[in-house]
């Protein structure tokens, strides 16, 4: 299977490993991604909230690439997903502000995440599962821009989504059910109010501390980003001791696979996930 | 004055239309993971443009304190887009060219796309170094200790090879100029 991919630019720096990860295991299931020739930067929330233009153009030149391949659009990056997704709604309609970028047919832009949990790749997934996460206690944390808003997303279970969590459940770890699914881990805000960043990180770590899950999983770099790598800083304001891994889906995947390479992939955490997997005798 | 300036911007946006179906419920404000940092609440916002004071709107921290996490427009049970209306303000504020009450925000978002019009692609590195130096001339920031925590984390991150150190250059830089060429030609109209 073939489809046309769009990594963002993240995975070319701090998400590197999300890259990896992905890579290695669309390969053992067969799936080629076709990355796009020469794209750009979607404009992330920089542009949308700079101007309309800026937030339809950019992403609107990467669609029409995607266009004339004629595949699919596959992106791991939430944000990429949900500028993507939005340009193609305004590039379809007849009032676009980028008339230049208008698309002959709307693009079918995906996220990895629904791509790789679809029914077609469920099976392919199953059978390559040849060492269970047995005994992991995992937490599903989905953000915001994977689901919200519905109409741009089609997410049909916007407040509860389940898609990962029954990608863990299959894989064999044990996923705990917890209500910071789709909250906001302030990402947007990092560079600017570090101080409701950390707030909004910290909620939600306390509330992963809570419950009895010992990794929170994600589908968006920027979500795993924000949560691995400033649990140090907000345990010293707040006075508390965080360490919990944080993994990319794709990684659990590759663990399940028993990739060779999911050492290396790991080793570039933060928070070391190494001793836990090692305790569970996944590593 | 206010009320008249209001009326020609709420003709011209798209989303402001929707803010008079309204009727305050506040549930925008309830499920805002942000409003504790908020001088003007999401519903108080609408408020305010319900009656064409948008120079209230404008002023307000808010419209860079919001994270558009889409929370409030998914809830609205008037399907107010109302993400989108902290957008439009954004958008017109940054028009009108004054200073804005967190001037963080617009400086870290004229940044990031300076280095997309640069390199066509955002090269993590040197973003943080741009934005970095640029915000040491704003007043009360530039925290020690906050630097400290980033150096520190640049450091961890670079260990485990995750800062690439030279940007991408692509044949499509070109293009991309040419959509801002046309960005900043709609801004002069």
């Amino acid at each position: 299977m073939k489809v046309s991919f769009f990594p963002g630019c993240s995975l070319e720096g701090t998400a590197r490993e999300y890259g990896e990860s992905i890579q290695t295991v669309c390969s053992t299931l067969n799936v080629v991604l076709e990355e796009l020739d020469d794209w750009t930067c979607c404009g992330a929330s920089s542009a949308h909230c700079t101007s309309r233009y800026l937030a339809t153009a950019l992403p609107g030149r990467n669609l029409a690439l995607a266009e004339s391949v004629g595949s699919d659009l596959v992106t791991p990056c939430a944000a990429c997903f949900s500028r993507l997704k939005t340009a193609v709604h305004e590039l379809s309609g007849s009032d676009s502000v980028a008339r230049e970028y208008a698309l002959k047919r709307p693009v079918n832009v995906r996220h990895i995440l629904e791509f790789l949990c679809s029914e077609e790749m469920v099976q392919g997934i199953e059978e390559r599962i040849v060492k269970p996460l047995t005994g992991l206690k995992a937490l599903s944390y989905y953000g915001c821009l994977l689901v919200r808003p519905p109409n741009i997303t089609e997410e049909p279970h916007w407040e509860d989504p389940r898609s990962l969590d029954a990608l863990l459940i299959h894989l064999g770890a044990e996923c705990i059910y917890w209500s910071y699914k789709t909250e906001c881990c302030g990402g947007s805000l990092l560079l600017t109010n570090v101080d409701i960043s950390r707030r909004l990180i910290g909620r939600m770590l306390d509330m992963a501390c809570e419950t009895e899950a010992e990794c929170i999983v994600t589908a968006c770099p920027l979500c795993q980003v924000n949560l691995d790598t400033r649990q140090d800083e907000i345990g010293e304001l707040n006075k508390k001791e965080y360490s919990i891994p944080v993994f990319y889906f794709s990684e659990l995947m590759g663990l399940a696979f028993n990739e060779p390479d999911a050492g290396k992939w790991l080793r570039r955490h933060i928070v070391d996930p190494q001793p836990l997997l090692k305790a569970k005798g996944l590593l | 004055m206010n009320i008249v300036k209001g009326a020609s911007f709420i003709k011209k946006g798209r989303v402001f239309d929707d803010v008079f179906a309204c009727y305050q419920c506040c549930k925008c404000s309830a499920g805002c993971p942000v409003a504790f940092a908020m001088d003007l609440l999401p519903h108080q916002i609408i408020r305010h443009l319900i009656y064409h004071d948008t120079e209230k709107a404008l002023a307000s921290h808010t419209i860079w304190m919001c994270a558009s996490c889409q929370t409030c427009n998914t809830r609205c049970p008037n399907e107010i887009d109302i993400a989108g209306v902290m957008d439009e303000l954004r958008h017109m504020h940054i028009q009108s060219g004054r200073y804005p009450a967190e001037p963080a925000t617009p400086l870290f978002h004229h940044t990031f796309l300076n280095e997309i019009q640069k390199h066509g692609r955002i090269h993590e590195l040197s973003l943080m170094q741009r934005y970095t130096f640029k915000r040491r001339k704003l007043p009360g920031k530039g925290n020690l200790q906050d630097m400290l925590y980033d150096m520190k984390l640049g450091l961890k991150l670079f260990l485990r090879g995750k800062i690439s150190l030279w940007p991408h250059r692509g044949r499509s830089r070109s293009e991309v100029a040419a959509i801002f060429k046309h960005e900043h030609g709609n801004k002069k109209t």
